[in-house]
């Protein structure tokens, strides 16, 4: 058996990252998420890696540009407020088919808000970081092992892409402790022949950028990145399913949400209630797959979020509505119990759905 | 299969956290399945402070604990707040030394330990904490050598190496208290 440690979700992604060969990083303190740092100001130096605090998010988010366009590895790591404020570095990432990891272990908002956990932020992270036409990969995790495993699957796949992969953790995951095993095989990055290495008069010069004046010529790389994106959309999308072959009421969650419903699901089926959860891995993209079967055999399907109901939105498109959905929520850093989330599923299956 | 839900609480300072960490620890090499959530808010700078300890045979659901199976009470205020939260045939231990009042439940065992009294008495004012851990192992039937000498060598630093020792001496304070 692999040995295993226990960590804290925060210092699992940032061990993750050095395993997957990530040896720069960029950020500035938040609660939350500061143990990323920290761990990272401690090891990077050790490992000829560069940890650097920034004077702002803004300028860590940019200082990842700068390193990713040089083909290396690289991310940083904040929580909302903070994310909000790396969001016109985002759209540059994207508008320079760049790969980065970036982290945001939600806290309540809106505004400053609150340090407790949340995931307030997924319109932002799966439809709205910032301006123009783009998409980031989003990833959320629901255990400690997620949390590193979905690090390094992140960096892959902000490689594979060409775009930047986000990790939208909340601060329960951030903070507590897990068994995880951090014993990956780690596969090469893949070549990056567009990296801005120097040319060595050997080649024509690589060019980094997003400004395209000409807007045939922009339209062009929208068109072109929207491809790729319909390519991820139809192959990249991870989900997990949880007592469903029989269900009749789906639950839909992620993160720390997805671990609470669990319980409530458990706690329903011990009462004859045949409940069964979807899990979305990836929330962008968002897996539609299992939405099939829920369509089919749901009498009701219930969204439960840390949000005033963002991923509800996702869900109902995924089901063309054709099954009624509700919500079962709390906000601004408080989580749903077991409790809340089994009479949500009790009074759906009594058909009196709120 | 059993799951049990713990949950440590107290002052900021009393090594709320560390307790918890040792226990999660010691579930972990003896081969369950464990989660530590800790209270991480601006309690964690003097107020109160708590954390969430779940050891069991399956996988862990959610992480936080409303509802303890066991509860450890450090200062007034903790046992004020959480003493209803415990489950019918629960257990809390209780810092007799710095709790006056009794638990007012009658259906849950209580334990009281003078454990700040009996700290400091032994020169380890700031092991409170592990003579509660060492009574609630012994009372649990876990007060095991192995698991114990394992789990402190993994949440004791090379740094406070010095440490173990009276950690041990704590336990065993509480064990036989």
């Amino acid at each position: 058996m692999a040995s295993k440690v226990l960590m804290k979700g925060n210092e699992a992604i940032a061990e993750a990252a050095i395993v997957a060969g990530c040896r720069h990083y960029f950020g500035y303190p938040i609660t939350p998420q500061t143990e990323v740092a920290a761990y990272m100001a401690k090891k990077m130096p050790k490992i000829g890696g560069c940890f650097l605090q920034a004077e702002s998010e803004i300028a860590a988010i940019n200082m990842v540009y700068g390193v990713s366009s040089t083909g290396h590895r690289v991310m940083t790591s904040s929580s909302s407020p903070g994310i909000s404020l790396k969001g016109e570095g985002l759209s540059y990432l994207a508008g320079a088919d760049l790969p980065a990891l970036v982290v945001n272990v939600q806290r309540g908002g809106p505004g400053l808000g609150g340090i407790q956990p949340s995931q307030s932020d997924y319109f932002q992270a799966t439809k709205g970081a910032a301006h123009g036409d783009f998409h980031m990969l989003v990833l959320a995790p629901a255990s400690v092992q997620e949390m590193a495993d979905l690090t390094v699957k992140g960096f892959d796949l902000a490689d594979k892409y060409r775009m930047t992969a986000m990790i939208l953790a909340d601060g329960t995951m951030g903070q507590m402790m897990e068994p995880v095993s951090l014993e990956y095989d780690i596969a090469p990055p893949p070549e990056k022949p567009w990296a801005t290495t120097g040319t060595n008069m050997q080649r024509e010069h690589n060019i980094v950028n997003s400004l395209y004046l000409a807007p045939e010529a922009l339209e062009r790389e929208n068109f072109k990145r929207y491809e790729r994106y319909k390519y991820i959309e139809e192959n990249e999308a991870m989900y997990e399913e949880y007592m469903t072959d029989d269900a009749e009421i789906f639950v839909v969650a992620f993160g720390i949400a997805a671990r609470v419903a669990k319980n409530a699901i458990n706690d329903a089926r011990n009462r004859g209630i045949k409940a069964g959860l979807i899990r979305p891995i990836t929330l962008w993209p968002f897996p539609k797959a299992p939405f099939v079967k829920a369509e089919s055999q749901a009498k009701a399907v219930i969204s439960v979020e840390l949000s005033m109901g963002q991923m509800i939105e996702d869900v109902k498109l995924a089901l063309d509505c054709k099954v009624p959905v509700t919500l079962c929520n709390r906000s601004g850093g408080m989580i749903p119990s077991p409790e809340q989330v089994l009479k949500a599923i009790v009074d759906a299956d009594n058909g009196g759905a709120k | 299969m059993s799951t049990t839900q713990f949950l440590f609480t107290g002052f900021g300072g009393q090594g709320i956290l560390f307790s918890g960490k040792f226990l999660a620890y010691k579930g972990l090499i003896e081969d369950k399945q464990v989660s530590w959530l800790p209270s991480y808010g601006p309690e964690m700078r003097g107020g109160t402070a708590s954390c969430s300890v779940i050891i069991s045979d399956t996988p862990v659901g959610s992480p936080i604990v409303s509802n303890p199976d066991v509860l450890v009470a450090m200062n007034l205020p903790s046992l004020d707040k959480y003493e209803d939260a415990v489950v019918p045939g629960g257990i809390i231990y209780v810092d007799s030394s710095l709790i006056e009042r009794k638990v007012k439940r009658t259906d849950v065992t209580v334990h009281y330990i003078p454990a700040t009294s009996l700290a400091e008495e032994n020169g380890m004012p700031t092991l409170a904490n592990m003579i509660i851990v060492g009574k609630m192992l012994s009372e649990l039937n876990e007060f095991n050598d192995e698991g114990i000498n394992a789990a402190l060598g993994k949440v004791i630093s090379a740094r406070h190496a010095d440490m173990l020792e009276y950690n041990l001496k704590a336990l065993k304070i509480g064990s036989e208290n």
